[in-house]
């Protein structure tokens, strides 16, 4: 009797829990926090949590619930971690993804099932040009904006020859292809290494400087461009090619790279330095919640995408049945970003600047990056025609 | 022709490399029969000793061996407070133990250092580049590695060869009972077997650590390679761990560094360059699978029990 008494509670507790569902604006958020890469879904995680500390942890009113999973950098793993959030933890959003690859394999769950989702760093092509979606936005941008910015800078310097390196995944095809399409020169080589299990260049490295190339780009983000650069100086090639970058030096990577980093310029949208008032309260209110650390620029974007989900929220008085007025205001981009003001493409993907950063020694004594100029500016992606939402 | 020799010397590097890994886990594996998924957590964990310890000490010699003995310390506690009762328990029981020992050096090092990881910065005695022979250049740390992993090579080969201990360690492997019947501790000498398999892996990784980063997990990829070279070599052949390491260092570098070039006189460009990447990474496995099918002992297998 007394065993019964107790399920007929439990059952209705559990049935309770749908009914307070609504109250709660329900994000899920799908990162890596295991293995070598997690440190960077940390930095993301850490950075939504100092975005709803900003936002009161409530939005249009209602408290703000986040579920957040981990992808482990597996496509496969992604994709049931966002079928698991959409289809029984019944999110509003769903925010994250690094991985090119990762978001590839997730995309179709969201968008058939019409929960928005807001890519806080991956940016593959196909997002850009034949699979945009109503219901997909980034805070980011698309993989071959950053690397065209670095392009354009190498016509500046007046490079004439260029070797490429980068993983074989979505993202390194992309950020490759990126180059190639502003570099004026000529690409004498190419590249791809196996991703993300190859952690040695040697023989990359060995091509690279027997190639004659005058410069070597290279796209290896986190633990990966640690190794790329402790090798390229091990092997003496920083005295002979120099190297540019996009993605391979950031905030999470310096502290190890050390020395090795100095005078390897890279392109970004966003640096620690933006001079905007949101930049420096991030900057600053990171520094403080999480002693020791520094945001990178996965961080920045996803504490944008906190923003403009509050946007969406805000508009419609935390009711999320409203979808067509929510994404009506995204499109706005409403919001307060850290890297200053941007606007939405067609294809939901950010039209902005993108600045020439460098690896200075700060106030502090301490490496941290700089921004020396802004090589283009308000950048569109070029896959944007290939999107059927016109606007 | 000179892109062949410093390609060539980029494989012996890496070969030799996998051998230091592959020669303590074929110790353990092959000659007291314990599968320990756990070696490349203590291959990760010589290269946080490392890195702890060199910054510490300020000197970098200094610092990996400190590391190094600790790296042989904590293989002896491991064995004395874990491993010791699985010696009889099945192959199924030690996968599972040893890969729960996996997640717990893991989460461990999470909670002592970070999830940041570390750096191993090189004296700048060993950052220049070397010339061998004109034209060529080479990384003065990465010969170091060559020089370093062919002498533990031969030192082994001693020890285990030629020596009484080795000689004890062989018999006992074979025959534990009889061994044990006549006066020797089996269980001291199989801790002391552990101890040195763990120095093994903590080497292979504190050298590795200056390359790559020192970082959560490190040890998992590269320890599928040092399982693969030694099904190649011959189970519990240090000879054969030897050889069969060099073959796939080479075979995975060569055919990074050339079979792009190869794959363009018959595919696209573009093709050529996404399929050579995924192409040399089957390479290795391709190697193990014909080599079963040849010679299911491995190449060089170890003497008949």
């Amino acid at each position: 009797m007394k065993k019964a008494f107790w399920l007929a509670g439990a059952t209705i507790l559990a049935l309770a829990q749908p009914a307070l569902a609504g109250d709660t604006i329900k994000i899920g958020f799908v990162s890596t926090f295991s293995g070598p890469t997690a440190v960077i879904g940390n930095d993301m995680r850490n950075s939504f949590e100092l975005a709803l500390d900003h936002l009161g942890r409530k939005m249009g009113g209602k408290p703000v619930e986040v579920i957040y999973e981990d992808d482990g950098q597996k496509p496969d793993v992604g994709k049931q971690k966002t079928e698991k959030l959409i289809q029984s933890d019944k999110v509003d959003f769903i925010v994250g993804y690094i991985w090119s690859n990762v978001l590839l394999a997730s995309l179709k769950t969201a968008v058939d099932s019409k929960t928005f989702l807001i890519t806080s760093n991956a940016g593959p092509s196909q997002l850009a040009g034949e699979l945009c979606s109503p219901y997909v936005f980034s805070t980011s941008w698309q993989n071959d904006q950053t690397p065209q910015a670095m392009g354009t800078y190498m016509n500046q310097k007046g490079v004439k020859s260029v070797f490429l390196i980068g993983p074989n995944y979505a993202a390194g095809k992309d950020m490759l292809a990126g180059v190639k399409s502003t570099f004026k020169g000529q690409v004498v080589g190419e590249e791809y290494t196996v991703w993300p299990s190859q952690l040695d260049f040697s023989a990359e490295l060995t091509k690279a400087r027997n190639s004659k190339a005058e410069a070597i780009f290279v796209f290896y983000p986190g633990a990966a461009g640690v190794q790329f650069l402790n090798q390229y100086t091990q092997a003496g090639i920083k005295q002979q090619i120099p190297l540019y970058t996009a993605f391979t030096i950031d905030e999470i990577t310096l502290p190890l790279q050390k020395e090795n980093a100095l005078g390897v310029p890279g392109a970004q949208q966003w640096v620690n330095d933006l001079p905007n008032p949101e930049n420096k309260k991030f900057v600053e209110d990171y520094r403080k919640k999480y002693t020791g650390l520094r945001p990178t620029f996965y961080g920045a974007q996803t504490y944008d995408a906190a923003g403009l989900i509050n946007s969406a929220v805000v508009a419609v008085k935390g009711d999320t049945s409203k979808k067509d007025e929510m994404k009506a205001e995204m499109e706005k981009a409403n919001f307060k970003s850290v890297r200053g003001p941007f606007k939405y493409g067609n294809n939901h993907i950010p039209i902005q600047n993108f600045y020439l950063q460098d690896v200075v020694k700060d106030a502090e004594g301490q490496l941290s990056l700089k921004t020396v100029a802004t090589i283009v500016k308000d950048d569109q992606d070029r896959f944007h025609d290939k999107c059927p939402m016109k606007k | 022709m000179l892109v062949l020799v410093e390609q060539s010397l980029n494989g012996l590097q890496f070969g030799l490399l996998l051998f230091l890994l592959a020669a303590g886990l074929t110790l353990v594996f092959g000659i007291m029969d314990f599968v320990n998924l756990a070696h490349g957590s203590l291959y990760m964990m010589g290269a946080y000793f490392a890195a702890t310890f060199v910054a510490w000490t300020n000197s970098f010699v200094l610092g990996i061996l400190l590391a190094l003995g600790a790296t042989l310390l904590l293989g002896i506690l491991l064995e004395f407070i874990a491993l010791r009762h699985l010696y009889g328990r099945d192959h199924l029981d030690q996968v599972l133990a040893t890969f729960g020992l996996i997640l717990f050096f893991n989460d461990a090092v999470r909670l002592i250092w970070g999830p940041a990881g570390l750096s191993l910065p090189l004296p700048a005695w060993l950052t220049v580049p070397v010339q061998i022979v004109p034209g060529v250049f080479y990384p003065a740390y990465r010969l170091s590695i060559i020089v370093v992993a062919l002498a533990v090579a031969a030192l082994l080969y001693i020890v285990v060869m030629r020596t009484r201990i080795g000689m004890l360690i062989r018999a006992g492997a074979s025959n534990r009972e009889m061994i044990g019947a006549l006066g020797i501790n089996i269980k001291l000498l199989f801790t002391l077997v552990f101890g040195l398999g763990a120095a093994l892996a903590g080497l292979a990784g504190l050298m590795q650590a200056p390359i790559l980063t020192v970082q959560i997990g490190m040890g998992e990829n590269i320890l599928i390679l040092a399982f693969v070279i030694i099904v190649i070599g011959g189970i519990g052949s240090i000879r054969g761990a030897f050889m069969a390491a060099i073959f796939v260092g080479m075979i995975d570098t060569l055919g990074r560094a050339f079979l792009p070039d190869l794959l363009r006189t018959v595919l696209s460009s573009a093709a050529a360059s996404t399929a050579a990447p995924a192409l040399s990474s089957m390479l290795i496995y391709l190697l193990m699978a014909i080599v079963l099918v040849v010679r299911p002992e491995g190449l060089f297998p170890a003497a008949k029990r």
